[in-house]
């Protein structure tokens, strides 16, 4: 089996400025220049290499993936997968190493990229083909096909803005979909649009491989890995720790890699630029002695804790808990403002340090392991922070009902529930 | 590690027995960079549609449509013919004034909405840039090809004024064709440094009203460049090089003096423009995805 993707010690560096202030102003560089002209002379000479203003996003990549594999890449928030992607996808270039890539690499998040809201769909697809490479006369041999899965014969010559989201989501998919890319790259985690899309994203996925094609899928779905990929590879701050066979590599993300300790920090080259002015500190699990825990028992109540920092006073700002199994169903979203005294109460928060905490009450979730995930946002105004992953917990449901009968339950939920038996005569 | 070799040439026979595929490599980059046209080539159909993409959908759902081609030079040689012409006098000494500012605006029209919509045409493709790969290159150039349904509409305006006046028609007028073809390259040179400069620094957003004015006043849009006289000042008045593409629009319609050194001047500064422009944009191509 030949190789098809070829990654050697590539390194991806950001300059965190780049990030901070999306661009530099002229003026400010003017200005830069005239209150320090050697110093803006030398650094435009030669680019800082080693400077503290800057972040690897990957550091020292080499992975080779053979025709025909389905690689499955995991990783937490922030540890390189999409720096990844885009550099496999040609958009960036890396700052040290080299890639080669035999055929067409397609990347499934790319659904629906061009699409032009004023063109007919019919339009569109010859434009997003294009703009995937296709070649016209293949999307034209193509087209029946594609409008046929799209499912939006009648709406064909109309322009997309008309169109509901479900229907420009099907049509933009089905381009994506009839391309047959040498190389075809998932990432589920950006991936838009509901339940039933993913799970045409996920099956056209096992269409791919199984025709022989290389897949790179990225997901947080542990499931989702298990059964579509052969081998894993485990980013963490910018570098490939593990590659192993799926089961092993999953064992290794789930347990020993992270998120075992019931208590998550952020550091600061973790939090993007743009969630200033708030800073997460940390995550907190705490059992119902207050003790931080990673493990909790289905009949005690325990409570999550977020601590964070504002720099400046901000309005609206709702701490939001996702807690999701790790088949990435969810379990329950919940915000700190979500009562409305809170809400009334909490319109404005000063700049300073803050914990929001909530208790769940017991007899709730079901034995197996459960994912934490945060938000900090104001409502319909900005999302400040967002890790979907943030801590892993398991859950022993020792002592739950039903206990003494030694099966599998099913069900995320496994609630205490009130039962009465009538005997009716 | 110690597979690395056999791999390599596995890759190599493989590759020889499956030509259709293509392989890429790509090295980490420092510096200047080749032009690597040949991958333009490749995308051709892509220029194709983004060209036809810019021209559809823009008189989409305007109700006069592509009759705004018409009205806007038509609009502009009207107000040009009263205030220069009439107000300030240029109409004296025999000059056919509306003829004359219909000439100059016909390429000045190309030219500015070209250097308009390059400008901004990365910044404005930005879910393009950082969602696929495609040379880059091709959405400038696809911004300034775009105007050339716009131009082909202006200059029907123009032969029709050439009909009206009776001008003769000469095998001067041929010249058109290369001379379009040079206002394209100026659009374009000056397009590229505008655009990728636009990536890093929104300041250009602001500046580029401002500079097509300023251009326009500095090319011999309104008056005839003969009011430009004396050696050194036609030469460094050639430096524009919309100065020598503007006379010889003139020239080749309405006949007079053929543009001379002037024109000249005004061919080697859009090359060097252009070639500057072109490795300049290649250069900093590479970190558009990371700073748009």
């Amino acid at each position: 089996m030949s190789t098809v993707i070829r990654v050697e010690h590539v390194s991806k560096r950001f300059r965190i400025g780049l990030v901070h202030q999306r661009y530099q102003t002229l003026s400010e560089k003017i200005t830069d220049a005239l209150s320090a002209p050697l110093r803006t002379f030398r650094r435009i000479q030669m680019p800082k290499t080693d400077a503290e203003d800057t972040i690897w996003a990957l550091r020292d990549i080499s992975f080779d993936v053979p025709e025909g594999q389905v690689l499955g890449i995991i990783g937490r928030n922030g540890a390189g997968k999409s720096t990844l992607l885009k550099i496999l996808s040609r958009i960036t270039e890396p700052t040290e190493g080299s890639l080669t890539l035999r055929g067409r690499v397609v990347s499934l998040l790319e659904v629906g990229t061009g699409f032009h809201p004023e063109l007919t769909g019919r339009e569109n697809i010859f434009l997003n083909g294009a703009i995937l490479g296709m070649k016209q006369a293949e999307i034209a041999s193509k087209f029946d096909e594609i409008v046929s899965f799209s499912e939006v014969e009648q709406f064909i010559d109309t322009p997309v803005k008309r169109y509901s989201s479900g229907m420009y989501l099907r049509l933009a998919f089905a381009v994506a979909a009839h391309l047959e890319p040498e190389i075809l790259v998932v990432d589920e985690v950006l991936a838009v649009g509901d339940a039933e899309f993913q799970k045409k994203c996920l099956g056209k996925m096992g269409d791919v491989a199984r025709q022989g094609r290389t897949v790179l899928f990225v997901s947080h779905n542990m499931s989702a890995i298990l059964r579509l990929t052969q081998e894993t590879i485990i980013l963490e701050k910018g570098r490939l720790v593990l590659r192993a066979p799926s089961p092993q590599a999953v064992d290794y993300y789930l347990s020993a890699g992270h998120a075992s300790s019931g208590e998550r920090f952020w550091e600061e080259d973790e939090v993007p630029a743009g969630a200033a002015p708030f800073r997460p500190v940390a995550l907190r699990l705490r059992d119902s002695k207050h003790k931080i825990v990673d493990s909790i028992r289905s009949t005690e109540p325990f409570v999550i804790e977020m601590e964070y920092c504002l720099d400046v006073p901000v309005t609206g700002l709702r701490i939001g808990f996702y807690l999701n199994t790790t088949r990435a169903e969810s379990v329950f979203t919940s915000f700190d403002t979500d009562d409305p005294d809170m809400f009334e109460k909490y319109t404005n928060r000063q700049a300073g340090r803050y914990i929001s905490r909530c208790t769940v009450p017991p007899d709730m979730l079901n034995s197996g392991r459960y994912s934490l995930g945060v938000n900090a946002s104001s409502f319909q105004i900005r999302r400040y922070f967002q890790d979907e992953d943030a801590l892993g917990f398991n859950v022993d449901s020792t002592g739950a009902p039903g206990m003494h009968w030694p099966e599998q339950r099913d069900g995320v939920v496994r609630p205490r529930l009130r039962w009465s038996i009538e005997s009716l005569k | 590690m110690v597979q690395a070799k056999p791999e390599i040439k596995n890759m190599a026979r493989e590759n020889n027995s499956k030509m259709d595929l293509d392989v890429i490599t790509i090295r980490s980059m420092h510096g200047w960079s080749s032009l690597n046209l040949r991958d333009l080539w490749k995308y051709r159909e892509l220029l194709y549609f983004l060209v036809w993409r810019d021209i559809k959908v823009r008189y989409k759902q305007a109700v006069l449509g592509i009759a705004w081609a018409i009205l806007l030079p038509v609009v502009n040689i009207v107000i040009f013919t009263f205030v220069f012409g009439i107000l300030l006098k240029q109409n004296q000494g025999g000059i056919n004034y509306p003829l004359l500012s219909a000439v100059g605006l016909l390429p000045w029209g190309l030219f500015a909405g070209a250097l308009q919509r390059c400008s901004s045409s990365l910044v404005g493709n930005t879910n393009l840039i950082t969602k696929v790969y495609f040379p880059r290159l091709i959405i400038p150039v696809a911004s300034v090809l775009s105007g050339l349904v716009d131009f082909g509409i202006s200059s029907l305006v123009v032969f029709s004024l050439v009909l009206y006046y009776r001008v003769p028609l000469s095998w001067n007028m041929l010249w058109l064709l290369p001379l379009t073809l040079l206002v394209v390259m100026t659009s374009l040179a000056v397009g590229l440094w505008l655009s990728a400069l636009n990536v890093q620094y929104r300041d250009v957003q602001h500046i580029v009203p401002f500079l097509v004015t300023t251009w326009m006043y500095a090319s011999p849009v309104a008056y005839s460049a003969s009011l430009v006289t004396g050696r050194i000042l036609r030469i460094v008045y050639g430096l524009n090089p919309m100065a020598g593409v503007i006379q010889g629009f003139r020239w080749a319609i309405m006949g007079g003096d053929p543009p001379g050194e002037l024109f000249v001047v005004s061919i080697i500064m859009v090359l060097v423009l252009l070639v500057s422009g072109l490795f300049y944009f290649r250069r900093m191509e590479r970190t558009f995805a990371d700073m748009i």
